[in-house]
């Protein structure tokens, strides 16, 4: 069966998001002063094909650990959905 | 001496270590191919600078699983020397060779500069020729400089003495002034446990020819040199 996967990986909250900050500071500019505490990750979508959505979840899983995001200095969370 | 440098595609710094080891150090050198499965027998393998994979998705995240990678892995497991400089040390981060992580720089500029760091120590392979009260000036040139390791890793590290270089400035202080990245604890270099891996953001392979006005790199090399010779 062939699934589809929506994954988020962030910045863990305690590390310096510089990307972010510099974004913070930017909506000034654009007059809305009121928005702070930006924070930028990535949005990754894939294909994969399972036998159940168990073990969809759990290819997605393994991929986000070994290679789509450093546990170091990330954090990821994920959907998965027949396609 | 026999070393193997590791050419990932967008290595960009191999060939001036290339360069040092073999004209300047006078030792032999292959050119190791990431693809490639054999170590050729080499006493250390150097994994250069540049942007393997273009830096996609993180520093040194897909080069970690470039095929030669396994055997580096292996060899490493049996004692034998890896150094990373700038993306090598990336790579060897993500591939869980060295502790932590190079995140960012605090700035989010892209630093090319010559700054001082300062050997922690000089019991290791890298740092053995080292006068630890001196700063070394040499290169850095990386977006992604910024050490990071939890504060159980960073203990453990610091009582192990897997911290080989800090950035300092010009007279040996280690101040918040000199840090080029926001790197924790000034970190410049770091080693494993075994003291077998080592990995360092500034290329002392960039200051190591006298045509180039600074040979402060150079001491590393001669380092490593005298201890395996010895």
């Amino acid at each position: 069966m062939k699934f589809t996967a929506d994954i988020n990986i962030m910045p863990l909250k305690a590390l310096l998001d510089p990307q972010g900050k510099a974004v913070s500071g930017s909506m000034s500019n654009i007059g809305l002063p009121q928005i702070s505490n930006v924070r930028i990750g990535k949005h990754i979508t894939l294909e994969l094909e399972a036998a159940t959505e168990e073990e969809a979840k759990g290819m997605v899983d393994t991929a986000c650990r070994k290679l789509l995001a450093n546990m170091i200095m990330e954090s990821f969370e994920f959907t998965v959905a027949k396609a | 001496m026999k070393f193997g440098v590791v050419i990932f595609p967008g290595s960009n710094c191999d060939h001036d270590m290339i360069h040092v080891l073999r004209n300047i150090m006078h030792q032999e050198v292959v050119e190791l191919w990431h693809k490639d499965t054999d170590l050729q027998g080499c006493d250390m393998i150097i994994l250069p600078g540049g942007f393997s994979y273009g830096d996609y998705l993180r520093s040194g995240a897909i080069a970690r699983f470039s095929p030669i990678m396994e055997h580096v892995i292996r060899f490493s497991e049996k004692g034998g020397y890896v150094f990373g400089v700038c993306n090598g040390f990336q790579i060897l981060c993500e591939a869980g060779m060295l502790p932590g992580a190079l995140l960012h720089n605090d700035h989010h500029k892209f630093n090319c500069k010559n700054v001082f760091i300062k050997a922690e120590n000089n019991t290791t392979l890298i740092t053995s020729g080292v006068d630890t009260s001196k700063a070394l000036k040499i290169p850095v040139a990386h977006g992604e400089g910024r050490y990071f390791a939890d504060a159980e890793v960073l203990a453990q590290m610091n009582a192990n003495g897997q911290i080989l270089f800090r950035y300092c400035n010009e007279n040996g202080a280690v101040d918040a002034a000199s840090n080029p990245n926001g790197a924790l604890e000034n970190i410049a270099g770091v080693c494993n446990a075994g003291k077998n891996v080592f990995g360092m953001m500034p290329h002392p392979e960039r200051a190591a020819d006298a045509v180039l006005g600074n040979e402060d790199g150079r001491l590393l090399f001669e380092s490593i040199l005298a201890m395996v010779k010895a």
